[in-house]
């Protein structure tokens, strides 16, 4: 496959997420600079973490406006796989394409550490490889990672199955003291109505590899290989 | 423009020069000096970037060995090989002053300097640790300070994308008024890609990139070479500089893009301390070459600077790079290309001296290697402290052994030195590249340096490291400055000890080191002890085990309105894993596994039975005295050997460094330091035998801070190898004991031939330890 991921002037995740896609899991990975203006030939786009624009104004506020992501939406829109990572979920929520905003973590400071997650639908591209009720433990590394969205699009969103992982406990319970930074319904990660764009806090590609104590991110990212395998086969 | 004042004595001795100094800077430029370069020469002389008063000291310090590439003194850090191509360069500087003054940019402003003087060198910064120290925590200026300084670290290597993968934090009231802020940061490079701080090539254009010029740090680096009291903290407020970690991150990428530019970078130096005038000084000086600028081209955010504000401010984020002719477009191509802003200032000449003009007109003209090399050099007079005989005399048996050792681990364990440093490590990013094998909770830090983590090539380039390429560095920051008062000789050696013993749990060789020379006023002939001393035993240290001193830092006059803070030496060591399943941590793994003590339970020849200057002393019985433990370099080395020969053969699941808090403690830890995520924690039970261990006092075995103990655990199958390689290598090895059950019911059980059994559970004493910090700061 041939991920491309995006590099907006503050982007430190960038070089993360290429190493997992080309050198762990063996896929095409390139990074794409927030002034281009065409994606190119790409079956995925990773939109990863870091302090796009320094975090000024409010996280993923500018970045939404470069020229890179006009590209982005309308890939989006056509139906291409769109993940966004930490900061990645953060433009992708302002940029729109997202519902829900996320604001500062309750506790205020920035948190760095494993969490666990409970996977909602299994029926998207980024959790296909996943039954219902997995567990994936897979750190977090934020600021301003608490989910917000109005009660009424949360509503949508679960009846919609939108809510792809949840913090929770080692035993799947979705408990206030599993939630690292006090999101809605323990939310760390959703997708869009049409299921093609996903965004998650925790970040996959630091749980890849074994050496780097878990590989449970790897079952997201080889859900969206999955996914586009069937699609091109079919 | 306002009018130069003129110089007089009054002003010579504002700028903290002597009348001798005096004397040599009129010799040095045949006339007197005028405003702007006064400036300069106040800065270049001061001790943060002259080491007037501790070059003579710091020649002890073993400096060379086959794998160095760049040593120290030569450069912005020191390089050293790694094999296979790659080679790392690491550096740790103090910003103990600006954090006194505004704890947040303080801290975060010392960990930008850190990791430019590393890319300065051609390296991509991959990890940073620290070393703090702070005064006592439950004083709510404390906590402020501690909250500022911690968060001021997380802004900054957050943001730039660093991981902060391992530290140390340290609470004593000496340091109360003065925390200590030491900064580390390790790049890694391939050979070819060193890069040069020196102006070199007769003609050669001089660039400035980075953000404006503004007043803010204005002369820090005079300011940090002061003592620091109330009054000076509040006008020295704007010598305090603000940090932007977003743009030293562009800063760093488009540097890094230039590096690899072919041959365009003849010399490239970031502008820390004493910004513009120690960049342009050193660069020439290192070339024996000249420089000259122009000021009005250095792009500034404030109106009407002079010359003597441009010089001399420490705006951050702003590098020198000196562009072979011809190369002119790619610095506008790249720089563009981030955004960043950049500007021709000037060109390298053959004159030997450093012109600085504004608007054509010289305002500075300087011998650049006179003012960088021929700084004064200072021989204090040094003399034994006078509190250093009460002791000498002091012995613990003027305390009665505890009665209450259940309750004196529990309480050692939340003692905000030993306690868990989550509260701390947390707020960092230690994760992000894709490197942390080890993250910090254990003895040293282990990160991974791969194909990717280096910087970029040439465009065509062939690649000069073996394709998949993988290497494990382990890294320890380690200081003690109790010991380090008590017996500055001694317990310096300690510190080194200490720091290369972490390594070898973690299965490392040590490769390097870098030292932050923490202490009180050099003028005061007690204190200028104590760091003569320190450096000694810190040098014959180093030598031992064979960890070179690449660079460091000497911050001096570190002391409050009551007094010095306790000499600080910290060091960190770095090490090479040679393989990855060598890699070792300090939780115990496996029930049934069997524990082993390497080294004396007990050191018998000392009077103090390890009690002196420990953690136990000073938390129980508010004493902060008698001899530290002894070290011997010779029976450390041997322990250290055992370990990594034991480790390397596969035999050893864990290990771990008896340090502050003594063996109990080490045991307590091992139990349960293995950290799973958010509230899962893997614990495990320890049965514990010493009833066949002689020790005059039970305090002393459980809580004794003798040197040179490692607590390894093993499979059965594996202990009596253990134990026939120690006799082999003349080293004490005991079975104290095995890993017992797991999870909620684990306890530590310790049978003593003096006491009744004692038996803790384990989960309730994680939870003090773990939730300590958090408890006092949230």
């Amino acid at each position: 496959m041939n991920f491309s991921v995006l590099q907006f002037p503050g982007s430190n995740c960038d070089q993360d997420c290429v190493h997992v896609l080309k050198n762990v899991l063996g896929h095409n990975a390139r990074l794409l600079w927030h002034k281009d203006t065409s994606l190119g030939d790409t079956d995925a786009v990773i939109v990863p973490g870091g302090f796009s624009y320094g975090d000024y104004l409010r996280t993923g506020a500018i970045a939404r406006y470069s020229n890179i992501m006009a590209a982005v939406k309308q890939f989006a829109d056509r139906g291409g796989l769109v993940l966004g990572i930490c900061n990645g979920f953060q433009i992708l929520c302002e940029a729109g394409l997202l519902p829900g905003a996320l604001i500062r973590n309750k506790g205020i400071t920035f948190r760095c550490e494993f969490v666990w997650l409970r996977t909602g639908n299994p029926d998207t591209p980024f959790t296909c490889k996943a039954p219902e009720g997995t567990l994936l433990r897979i750190p977090i590394a934020h600021g301003e990672g608490c989910y917000f969205a109005d009660a009424e699009t949360l509503k949508q969103m679960e009846a919609n199955g939108q809510i792809l992982w949840r913090y929770c406990d080692r035993h799947g319970n979705t408990t206030p003291e599993s939630n690292p930074n006090g999101s809605l319904l323990n939310i760390a990660g959703i997708c869009n109505a049409q299921k093609n764009v996903a965004g998650l806090m925790p970040h996959p590609e630091r749980a890849s590899e074994e050496i780097l104590s878990g590989h449970d991110g790897r079952i997201l990212l080889e859900s969206m290989v999955q996914f586009l395998e069937n699609r091109k086969r079919s | 423009m306002t009018k130069d004042p003129a110089i007089t004595p009054e002003l010579v001795a504002q700028h903290g020069i002597t009348p001798e100094e005096y004397e040599n800077i009129l010799k040095i430029l045949g006339r007197e000096p005028n405003y702007t370069e006064l400036g300069i020469f106040s800065v270049m002389w001061s001790e943060h970037c002259s080491y007037k008063n501790t070059k003579p000291l710091l020649k002890q310090f073993p400096t060379r060995s086959k794998k160095i590439l760049v040593g120290a003194g030569e450069e912005n850090a020191g390089i050293i090989d790694i094999g296979d191509n790659l080679a790392i360069a690491f550096k740790m500087e103090s910003h103990n002053h600006p954090s006194a003054v505004e704890p947040f940019q303080g801290a975060a402003t010392g960990v930008g300097g850190i990791i430019r003087d590393i890319f300065t060198m051609g390296a991509r910064p991959i990890c940073a640790m620290n070393s703090l120290r702070f005064g006592n925590l439950s004083s709510p200026e404390v906590q402020r300070l501690f909250r500022g300084v911690v968060g001021g670290i997380a802004h900054y290597g957050n943001c730039f994308g660093i991981p902060t993968i391992a530290g140390e934090v340290c609470f004593d009231d000496s340091y109360e008024g003065n925390p200590l802020v030491n900064a580390f940061c390790l790049g890694v490079l391939r050979h070819e890609q060193i890069a040069r701080g020196a102006a070199k090539g007769i003609g050669n254009p001089v660039f400035y990139v980075g953000p404006a010029t503004g007043r803010d740090g204005l002369a820090g680096a005079a300011f940090a070479s002061q003592d620091l009291t109330e009054a000076s903290a509040e006008q020295q407020r704007g010598a305090v500089q603000v940090g932007d970690p977003f743009m030293e991150k562009l800063v760093m990428e488009a540097c890094l893009e230039l590096l690899a530019a072919k041959d365009a970078v003849a010399g490239i130096q970031d502008m820390g301390a004493a910004g513009l005038t120690c960049s342009t000084c050193e660069t020439a000086a290192r070339a024996g070459t000249g420089i000259e600028i122009e000021l009005s081209k250095v792009p500034q955010r404030a109106t009407g600077m002079t010359p003597y504000e441009i010089m001399l401010s420490e705006s951050q984020e702003r590098m020198l790079i000196i562009v072979n002719k011809g190369h002119e477009a790619e610095v506008q191509r790249i720089f563009d290309k981030w955004d960043l802003p950049w500007s021709e200032i000037g060109v390298v000449t053959d004159t030997g001296h450093m012109v600085v003009k504004n608007h054509g007109q010289v305002v500075a003209n300087i011998p650049a290697a006179k003012i960088a090399n021929d700084s004064p050099v200072y021989h204090r007079d040094s003399k034994e402290p006078a509190y250093m005989q009460g002791v000498r005399a002091y012995r613990v048996d003027s305390l009665s052994d505890t009665t209450s050792p259940a309750k004196d681990l529990e309480m050692l364990l939340q003692t905000p030195t030993i306690a868990s440093k989550n509260w701390v490590y947390r707020q960092y990013d230690h994760m992000v590249r894709d490197g942390s094998v080890v993250c910090p909770g254990s003895d040293a830090a282990v990160v991974r340096i791969k194909g990717d983590s280096l910087p970029t090539l040439p465009e065509g380039a062939a690649e000069s490291v073996p394709a998949g390429i993988e290497k494990f560095i382990a890294l320890s920051v380690d200081g003690n400055g109790v010991y380090v008062y008590l017996d500055p000789y001694e317990g310096s050696k300690t510190v080194v000890a200490e720091c290369a013993r972490n390594l070898a749990c973690s299965g490392a060789t040590p490769l390097g080191s870098t030292d932050n020379l923490n202490f009180g006023n050099p003028h005061n002939p007690e204190l200028f002890f104590q760091l003569k001393e320190s450096v000694r035993g810190l040098a014959e240290a180093c030598a031992a085990f064979n960890a070179p001193v690449t660079g460091g830092n000497v911050s001096l006059y570190n002391q409050n309105p009551m007094g010095a803070i306790d000499p600080t030496p910290t060091l960190a060591l770095v090490g090479l894993i040679e393989k990855k399943e060598h890699i070792t941590t300090q939780w115990f793994k496996d029930e049934g596994d069997v524990i082993i003590l390497l080294g004396d339970a007990v050191d018998s020849a000392d009077p103090n039975l390890g009690l002196g200057g420990s953690a136990y002393l000073m938390a129980k019985h508010d004493v902060k005295n008698g001899l530290p433990p002894r070290c011997d370099l010779k029976k450390e080395k041997a322990v250290q050997d055992l370990t990594l020969e034991c480790i390397r053969s596969g035999w050893i699941k864990s290990a771990h460094d008896c340090s502050e808090g003594g063996l109990a403690v080490c045991l307590a830890e091992s139990c349960f330091s293995k950290n799973l995520a958010l509230n899962t924690t893997v614990f495990k039970g320890a049965k514990i035998d010493l009833s066949g261990v002689k020790s005059l006092r039970l305090d002393a075995l459980l809580f004794g801070e003798t040197q040179s103990r490692i607590v390894v655990s093993t499979s059965a199958d594996h202990a009596e190898q253990v134990l026939a390689k120690a006799r082999a290598g003349s080293v004490t090895a005991t079975v104290i004991g095995k890993v017992t059950g797991c999870c909620k019911a684990a306890t530590l059980d310790i049978t003593t031939a003096t006491a009744s059994t004692l038996s803790w559970s384990i989960p309730a004493l994680h939870s003090l330890w773990w939730n300590a910090l958090a408890q006092i700061m949230d």
